[in-house]
C-alpha cells in the first residue's frame, strides 16, 4: 500500500527526471537523499548545496540580504536569552540539563532525532530533555509549548551550531521508522490533497503566491525561527502549520507519526551544518 | 521591565562602529490585543542619546513605524579602542534604560 | 534641600524628570535629549511631517544612498541604511511615506559621527521610503520603493 502511494508520486515526477529505478520504497536513506540532491540540482544548478540551508533565502538575493541585515543583530537575542537562563537554572535538586544529557547538551541536536532500540521508537531532542526533567522531579514540557520547551531550545539548540546533521538508521527497525517518515512525507494529504513533496520537491524554488518554495534538503537544520523576527515557531510547529495549510488534521506534535517525519525529514539534511534560531519572514 | 541594551562598538579603521540593540515593544496604538480584543496602547522609544566618552554622538527621535526591539547602526571617526561608549533612552511613559560598552 | 532636587528625587509625577534635572542643574543643557518633535511624529502625511522637522523644498539628491530590500521580507522589520556623502550632514530623517504617521526616525549626528544610519523600520504597505538630510544648511532627500506584499506560508 504505502509502495503505491509513493510510486504514484514519483510517476507523477517521472517527466522532471526523478528515476524511478534508483528511487525505490527501500533505498537507503543516503541514497534517497542524493536522489533528491540530483533532482533539485539539475534544476537549479547555479545555488549551491551549501547554501541549501537558507531555503528559499537561496533563491532570492534580496530576501537573503534582508536575513544577513538582520541577523547580524538579531531583534531575538533577548528571547534566546531567556532560553539560557531555562537552561543554566538548576532543578529543584540542584542537577542541570548539562548533568543528563552527552556532551553536557554541547554539539549533540545534529544526532537527534534517532531510534532508541530499547525503547522501539524514534526519539527527539525534546524527548531526550523531557526525560532530563522527569528524571529530575520535574514536570515534562508540553513539547508544542512556545513558553516552554520551544524557549529552552531556542537556546539549547544554540550549542550545536555548526554541527553537521548526522541522523543514522541502521536497524531493521529504524529504517521502518524512517520509512513510516518517508511515507508521510511523500502522501497526499487534506482537502488539498497534497503531499509536502508536492511543494517542496516538485515545486522547490517555484512561487506559490508570494512566496518560494524551499527544497526539502537544507530543511530541518536550522529550527527554531523566530518569524518575522519575534514569533518562535519549533520545526514540529511548522510540520503542523503544514498539515493545516493542506487542509488536513495534525498529528499530535510528540508522537509517532510526527517523530518518524522529523526523522527522514531530518536525514534528509545530513551532512549540512545546524544553526539554531535564525529569522525567516 | 526593560531588559538590557546591547551594545557594540569595534574599530574599523579610524571609524568606531556602533550597533545597538534595544528592547522594547514599540507599540503603535493600532494594534489589537488578540485575546481581548482591545487596541494595544502607544508605548514606544521616543529619543535615544549616545555619547562616547562623555560628548554626545548621536542625538535621535524615534517614532513607533522603528521595528519592535529596535535596532541602531551608526559611525563615528575618532574615538579609540577602549573608549566608553554610552546610550540613554528614554520611552512614551518615562522609562529609562541606560548602557554602555568599551569600543574594542 | 533644594526642592526641584527633592521633585527629581521622588520622581514627581507630572514633572518631565529630564527637563526638571536640567534645572536643577543636575544634568548639563548639553547631555539633555533632544526633545520629542510630536507634531512632526504625529503628522499624518509627508507634507507635514517635513513641516514639523522645519524642512521645506529639499533638494533631490545623488548623494543620498538608501539600501532598503526591493521587495520587504516582513513589513514589520524592514532593514533600511542611509548613508549620506554630503558633506558636513548634521542629521538624517526616515520617513516611510505611506505610513499613517510616516516620519519614522529623525537622527542628529555630532562631532565625528558620519553621515549613516542603519535601522529597521515597520511599513504599513508598499511606499517609497525616503530619506531627508540636513548639512551645511541646506536640505536635501533621496528616496526607494519597498513593496511590502501580505503573504507568509510558514505556520
Amino acid at each position: 500500500m504505502k509502495q503505491q502511494m509513493i510510486m504514484k508520486l514519483l510517476t507523477g515526477m517521472a517527466g522532471l527526471g526523478l528515476a524511478l529505478g534508483a528511487a525505490t520504497a527501500y533505498a537507503s536513506p543516503e541514497q534517497d537523499k542524493q536522489e533528491l540532491i540530483k533532482y533539485y540540482t539539475s534544476k537549479y544548478p547555479n545555488i549551491k548545496i551549501e547554501d541549501y540551508v537558507y531555503g528559499a533565502l537561496a533563491f532570492d538575493p534580496d530576501s537573503k540580504a534582508q536575513y544577513d541585515a538582520i541577523m547580524e543583530f538579531p531583534p531575538f537575542e533577548s528571547d534566546v536569552e531567556k532560553g539560557r537562563k531555562m537552561w543554566e537554572t538548576p532543578f529543584k535538586n540542584g542537577k542541570t540539563y548539562a548533568d543528563c544529557l552527552p556532551g553536557g547538551g554541547k554539539q549533540i541536536a545534529g544526532n537527534y532525532p534517532l531510534f532508541d532500540e530499547a525503547k522501539g521508537k524514534v526519539v527527539t531532542l525534546q524527548d531526550v530533555i523531557n526525560d532530563c526533567r522527569t528524571a529530575n522531579g520535574e514536570e515534562a514540557f508540553k513539547v508544542n509549548d512556545m513558553k516552554t520547551m520551544g524557549t529552552l531550545t531556542a537556546y539549547m539548540r544554540t550549542l550545536s551550531n555548526g554541527m553537521i546533521m548526522n541522523i543514522k538508521v541502521e536497524t531493521p527497525k529504524a529504517v521502518a521508522a524512517y520509512e513510516d517518515g518517508k511515507k508521510t512525507f511523500y502522501s497526499r494529504k487534506g482537502q488539498l490533497n497534497f503531499a509536502c513533496a508536492s511543494c517542496h520537491v516538485q515545486n522547490a524554488g517555484n512561487r506559490l503566491r508570494s512566496e518560494v518554495i524551499s527544497p526539502a534538503v537544507g530543511q530541518a537544520v536550522h529550527w527554531p525561527v523566530f518569524r518575522g523576527g519575534d514569533t518562535l515557531v519549533t520545526l514540529q510547529q511548522r510540520y503542523d502549520g503544514c498539515f493545516k495549510q493542506v487542509r488536513a488534521v495534525p498529528p499530535p506534535q510528540g508522537g509517532t507519526t510526527m517523530n518518524n517525519l522529523e526523522y527522514f525529514h531530518s536525514a534528509m539534511s545530513n551532512g549540512l551544518p545546524m544553526k539554531a534560531s535564525v529569522f525567516r519572514k | 521591565m526593560a531588559e538590557p541594551m546591547r551594545i557594540r562598538a569595534t574599530m574599523a579603521g579610524d571609524v568606531a562602529d556602533v550597533k545597538v540593540l534595544m528592547n522594547h515593544p514599540m507599540e503603535t496604538g493600532q494594534r489589537k490585543d488578540a485575546k481581548t480584543g482591545q487596541l494595544v496602547p502607544a508605548h514606544f522609544i521616543q529619543e535615544v542619546t549616545a555619547t562616547i566618552n562623555g560628548a554626545t554622538v548621536l542625538s535621535a527621535n524615534l517614532g513607533s513605524g522603528i521595528s519592535k526591539n529596535p535596532y541602531l547602526g551608526f559611525k563615528v571617526k575618532g574615538p579609540k579602542v577602549g573608549d566608553k561608549v554610552v546610550v540613554n533612552w528614554v520611552d512614551s511613559k518615562g522609562d529609562t534604560n541606560t548602557a554602555e560598552a568599551a569600543i574594542s | 534641600m533644594n526642592a526641584l532636587r527633592r521633585n527629581v528625587l521622588k520622581g514627581a509625577a507630572g514633572a518631565g524628570t529630564v527637563a526638571v534635572a536640567v534645572a536643577a542643574g543636575l544634568l548639563k543643557p548639553t547631555q539633555a535629549m533632544a526633545a520629542w518633535n510630536a507634531a512632526a511624529f504625529d503628522a499624518k502625511n509627508v507634507g507635514d511631517a517635513m513641516k514639523g522637522l522645519g524642512v521645506s523644498g529639499p533638494a533631490d539628491s545623488k548623494d543620498i544612498i538608501i539600501k532598503a530590500p526591493d521587495i520587504a521580507e516582513n513589513g514589520a522589520v524592514v532593514p533600511v541604511e542611509v548613508t549620506s556623502n554630503i558633506a558636513g550632514t548634521s542629521s538624517i530623517a526616515i520617513i516611510a511615506e505611506k505610513n499613517g504617521t510616516p516620519l519614522v526616525g529623525s537622527f542628529s549626528m555630532s562631532g565625528g559621527t558620519q553621515g549613516f544610519i542603519s535601522t529597521r523600520i515597520k511599513m504599513g504597505q508598499t511606499s517609497l521610503v525616503r530619506a531627508v538630510v540636513q548639512a551645511g544648511g541646506k536640505t536635501y532627500t533621496a528616496a526607494k520603493e519597498v513593496k511590502v506584499t501580505i503573504g507568509g506560508c510558514g505556520g
